[in-house]
């Protein structure tokens, strides 16, 4: 165990330098938007994890809070100052925003079971969408609008270090969260609600908890992908960014936290990669079907996505080696026996 | 001796089947009672219901003499009523560590000296401390199981079909621990396993298509041939 955990760290650290020191490294501009959005979804995938892979909610209104996220970060810029500490203020009112309407969804739809959930959580996200379409003086319906953003992300590389800082605060946050007695709370409730409740726990409050907790991650995203573009629309608030999310955690392999960072890695690579092939290649110019077919192959062929199917095969080889050295102790001993 | 739970003419429904039919049964503080039928007799919606799992429509269950009927499973769990289901409900991903953890609601010294104590009853728990409970055998986890509903302070434990597709021995390493428990907690027991349930119960209720066709001692119920060929196929 302890072995396993310093191997965890030192991955961690490695990983953490080479995305520190790689922008001085390569300082192409285009790798540095593409790790920036990688970071940004990878963000809104860990908080899906918290609903999917440790509580075992399925939710297809997860895009809701990333465009509350999106924009009040948007409208505070645009109506107000565009500095940093008015995009610091919005983050906050996103999350506390984000974090308030949760707890009152999560309130209202938790009790039901998991496909009553996902389906109210859909149309609770559908009504914000129409929200968005149709308060056009605040948000310019389906339009959007651009703002400017604080002065110091002028510079791409700034805003990089900042949104790997946040990934970071993020991660380590929610790795401390699902490490928690919460959080083995929630996985109990995942794996067993019924007998989580006759353990003594409402399990309604925890799955509120988590709720909450997602929803307050996935409007930071929302914050910083809207600063990203310097634009929202309401395409932040559709079933797109939902269903983004929700192949980032399967792809990469829910209940993981690291997965799902390795999916929106995967992901956004890929549609960056096969939507540049069809500048050379006309076939390319349909890569959405590529997009679907390399979905389906990442399924078939990591039906636990890539870290659950990591860890299984490490499972094995382990399994296998200990049941070699135990067959060479128990030959060695025999042979000692018989000498 | 005093009364610890009492169900009157409790009826149940599991979406459109009527499954209880009126039950009656009593339960007495320090022993072990017995509820005995066929398959699908209702014995085990006898005790999800007691917990709240299947909430009864009619009758009333009373804990202590409080209306427990409309008690959320959580509530009814925090009064001091500990349940072993028939398919253990462990959870797998968890270490046994965690998922003893995960079942204490207070972390003060009694719990821990009733976990020591769990763990000298099952030394087997303690050996796979650190194994993810997914990874145990069926005897391992309905140790786990009993384990971690013990670990409270449980006035009542209500545990269904203990020595369902275990080995022998193993059954019989539960039974010990069973009757250990009888000396610290009540206990109401769901067994098919008439052998077991005639040594370890103080007390039975037979239940037939949902409702309460005897009660007794368990000793008369042992001599009385008619009514265990007649209720459960034996004799």
């Amino acid at each position: 165990m302890k072995m396993r955990l310093s191997l965890q760290h030192l991955c961690f650290f490695l990983m953490l330098a080479i995305l520190v020191l790689l922008p001085f490294v390569n300082d192409s501009r285009t790798l540095i938007i593409l790790l920036t959005q990688i970071f940004i979804f990878g963000i809104l995938a860990m908080s899906y994890d918290i609903l999917l892979g440790y509580t075992g909610i399925v939710s297809f209104g997860h895009a809701m809070f990333f465009g509350i996220g999106a924009y009040t970060t948007a409208v505070m810029l645009k109506q107000m100052e565009p500095t940093l500490s008015t995009f610091l203020i919005s983050i906050v009112v996103g999350m506390l925003l984000a974090g308030f309407i949760s707890f009152l969804v999560g309130l209202l739809t938790l009790r039901l079971k998991n496909h009553f959930f996902a389906m109210l959580t859909l149309s609770f996200s559908g009504l914000f969408l129409v929200v968005a379409e149709k308060w056009r003086s605040v948000t310019y319906g389906n339009d959007g609008f651009t703002f400017k953003a604080p002065e110091i992300f002028k510079d791409r590389m700034t805003f990089y270090f900042f949104v790997l800082t946040c990934l970071v605060v993020i991660f380590i946050a929610l790795y401390r969260f699902v490490n928690s007695p919460t959080g083995r709370i929630l996985i109990a409730v995942r794996e067993n609600e019924q007998r989580t409740k006759s353990l003594g726990y409402n399990t309604l409050y925890y799955k509120v908890i988590a709720s909450v907790v997602a929803g307050t991650v996935a409007s930071l995203a929302g914050s910083l992908y809207a600063v990203s573009l310097r634009f929202v629309n309401t395409s932040v608030m559709t079933m797109d960014i939902t269903l983004d999310a929700l192949l980032m955690t399967i792809i990469g392999g829910v209940g993981t936290l690291v997965g799902p960072l390795l999916g929106s890695a995967v992901i956004e690579y890929a549609q960056h990669a096969l939507s540049g092939l069809a500048r050379d290649y006309p076939i390319f110019e349909r890569w959405i079907i590529f997009f679907g077919i390399l979905y389906i192959l990442a399924v078939i062929f990591f039906p636990k996505g890539i870290i659950g199917s990591l860890r299984m095969m490490f499972w094995k080889w382990r399994l296998k080696h200990k049941e070699k050295n135990q067959s060479s102790v128990a030959l060695s001993q025999e042979k000692e026996r018989f000498e | 001796m005093n009364t610890l739970l009492k169900l009157n003419d409790v009826h149940t429904y599991i979406g459109q089947y009527h499954i209880l039919q009126g039950v009656n049964f009593e339960a007495m503080e320090g022993q072990v009672s017995v509820l005995l039928g066929r398959n699908g007799a209702g014995k085990t919606t006898t005790l999800k219901t007691i917990m709240g799992l299947t909430p009864a429509s009619k009758g009333d269950v009373e804990f202590r003499t409080h209306s427990i009927k409309k008690s959320p499973t959580y509530k009814v769990a925090k009064l001091g009523i500990g349940y072993v289901p028939e398919n253990q409900g462990i959870f797998a991903d968890l270490t046994v560590e965690e998922n003893m953890k995960v079942a204490m609601r207070k972390e003060d010294t009694a719990t821990f000296e009733r976990q020591n104590y769990v763990l000298e009853l099952f030394p087997d728990l303690k050996k796979f401390w650190k194994k993810a409970g997914g990874h145990l055998s069926g005897g391992q986890k309905q140790m786990l199981s009993m384990a971690r509903a013990f670990i409270n302070d449980s006035k009542l434990m209500l545990i269904d079909e203990p020595s369902k597709g275990l080995a022998p021995i193993v059954v019989e390493k539960v039974m010990e621990a069973i009757v250990e428990m009888k000396k610290q907690t009540s206990i109401i027991l769901v067994e098919q396993n008439f052998m077991m349930a005639s040594r370890i119960g103080d007390t039975y209720t037979l239940i037939d298509d949902g409702r309460t066709v005897h009660s007794g001692n368990m000793q008369d119920l042992i001599h009385h041939e008619e009514l265990k060929r007649k209720y459960l196929g034996i004799g």
